[in-house]
């Protein structure tokens, strides 16, 4: 696929696109809502060959943002799907690790730092954190407090 | 009695303290087979994107070099391309090739220590010998250039810190060229050895499909065959003007890494030598004023695959967010495939050929408990070499007494 077929082939999730955010051809943003995430990143992986780079986890003013970046090589154009997770007291998102095990360990590091629940994960133990550390305290949410 | 069954598990960690990737590998065998494998890791999280959030765009580089003193070249790349992107900064063109050449001579660097390490595990010291000898005058060229022999701190936000002198690029191909000859005959020496052959290939084999499942990317991608090369598909620096091939092989075994790595180096020796020989003339960078807000996402090819920054700005002076992904991000987890059904002795090898900075293992310690016998890392790893002696005695290689080894 060249640049402008996938376009057209991008242009087939649209509906379940809030927004399409295009900083230049080969850095695509699109922007969705929590529920439709996991339909787009599997069209993405498994419809457009797309191959899974790494996800980020954002603590926004009013929601959490989870971005998943792909790269579609061909083009060398690199996809970023912005998810609005816009429940703060309860932060949740379908996991993509069921048919993505490359995210398994990002999902795992996610859930540590911003205490985001990755729904069906498999095994969403600790990865980064250490096992003493305390529970409910997330050190990428903005309202950590400050250390002395 | 004992009604259950206790399945043995082999421990590999949990780190050494000097490598920058802290990992602890537990492998479940039966026998002389793996059965499973789990990964722990993070036991020493030094949370560099949290303290990116607290310096300035232009003190962050200092930062990521740091985060591995192989790749401390890589890091700072994809995230200054990340901060120019975001600003809309064009370096000018001598900056993109002084990059260019301090990012393959990384490569190069890498490369061979990885060779080098993979020599040691299977038994073969020559090659360690060999490589590591060779990779010591490419740290030269880098202390030359930069001042520093790894942490080069040369790349900054609109273009490079430290110029290539223009008086000692003759040096500098002269020394290439010394290089390279070692280099290919290294390349022959290891690719035309039976015993090296019998010894790795069909070993690890990461087959194409999960190295797609797995999103892998460098010399373990291209050595299942996917041929994906952030420096061909979304060029930086000043690759696309440079004569250049990416290497592949369909194998997926440890060999076909060994090849693509060896191969690689040889290519990267070509880089540098054009980029050396059209290095323009000109300044090396551009002043910096204001990072607007806004996001935008930076990768570089690093010599174990792609390293990925994600950087956010609210316009003020420091990012709001930075993300960082190493490569063995993703190339660690795909030991779950390449490693399950493996031999025991055929581990290190395998565990190694992803290039993991892998003297982590000094701490490897086996516990079988069908017969409570405690293995160590010297154990394994004789394992390993007494697999390597044993096929060179069926192949009629000369006879090598462990105590040599």
């Amino acid at each position: 696929m060249n640049q402008q077929e996938l376009d057209k082939k991008l242009s087939e999730v649209k509906n379940k696109l809030t927004g399409i955010e295009r900083k230049s051809d080969k850095r695509i943003y699109l922007l969705c809502e929590v529920q439709n995430s996991y339909a787009i990143n599997k069209f993405l992986f498994e419809g457009v060959g797309c191959r899974f780079v790494i996800a980020t986890g954002i603590d926004s003013d009013n929601c959490f943002e989870v971005l998943y970046h792909y790269s579609y090589d061909e083009t060398g154009c690199v996809i970023t799907i912005k998810a609005f997770i816009r429940d703060r007291k309860q932060p949740a998102i379908e996991s993509l690790t069921p048919f993505l095990p490359a995210a398994e360990w990002i999902e795992r590091e996610i859930h540590d730092v911003l205490g985001i629940d990755f729904k069906n994960h498999p095994n969403l133990r600790r990865l980064i954190l250490a096992d003493d550390w305390p529970a409910g305290v997330y050190p990428l949410r903005k309202d950590l407090p400050k250390a002395n | 009695m004992h009604n259950t069954v206790k399945k043995p598990v082999l421990a590999v960690g949990p780190f050494h303290p000097l490598q920058e990737e802290m990992e602890f590998f537990q492998l479940t065998i039966d026998g002389e087979k793996v059965t499973d494998i789990d990964v722990r890791l993070s036991y020493n999280h030094r949370g560099i994107e949290k303290i990116s959030e607290t310096l300035q765009f232009d003190q962050v580089p200092y930062l990521v070099s740091r985060i591995c003193g192989i790749c401390s070249a890589s890091h700072p790349l994809a995230y200054v391309q990340a901060v120019e992107e975001l600003a809309g900064i064009k370096p000018p063109d001598r900056a993109l090739y002084v990059r260019t050449i301090i990012n393959e001579l990384e490569r190069i660097h890498s490369h061979l220590l990885w060779a080098g390490l993979a020599g040691h595990f299977i038994g073969y010291d020559t090659v360690f010998m060999w490589a590591w000898k060779y990779r010591e005058p490419v740290l030269d060229l880098l202390e030359e250039i930069t001042g520093n022999r790894n942490n080069y701190g040369n790349v900054k936000v609109g273009g490079c810190r430290e110029d290539v002198p223009n008086e000692i690029i003759p040096k500098l191909l002269k020394e290439l060229d010394a290089l390279e000859k070692k280099t290919e005959m290294l390349t022959k020496a290891v690719l035309d050895d039976p015993i090296l052959h019998a010894r790795l290939k069909g070993v690890g084999v990461l087959h194409k499909e999960d190295a797609i499942k797995y999103a892998v990317t460098g010399p373990t991608a291209r050595g299942s065959g996917i041929a994906i090369d952030v420096r061909r598909d979304d060029p930086y620096a000043a690759y696309a003007e440079l004569d250049w091939n990416v290497i592949t092989q369909s194998e997926g075994d440890v060999f076909a890494k060994a090849v693509v790595r060896l191969l690689e180096t040889i290519e990267s020796i070509k880089i540098v030598r054009q980029a050396l020989k059209k290095l323009p003339d000109g300044p090396i960078s551009v002043e910096v004023k204001e990072i607007p807000p806004g996001e935008a996402i930076g990768h570089a090819e690093a010599p174990r695959g792609e390293t990925f920054h994600y950087v956010r700005s609210d316009g003020g002076n420091r990012p709001i967010r930075h993300k960082v992904r190493a490569p063995s991000y993703v190339n660690v987890p795909s030991f779950k495939a390449s490693c399950i059904g493996q031999d025991l002795a055929d581990v290190t090898i395998t565990l190694a050929a992803v290039d993991p900075c892998y003297s982590c293992t000094e701490r490897l310690a086996v516990v079988d408990s069908h017969n409570m016998i405690t293995h160590t890392y010297e154990t394994l790893l004789r394992l390993s070499q007494e697999k390597t002696q044993r096929i060179k005695k069926d192949i009629g290689g000369p006879e090598l007494k462990m105590e040599d080894l």
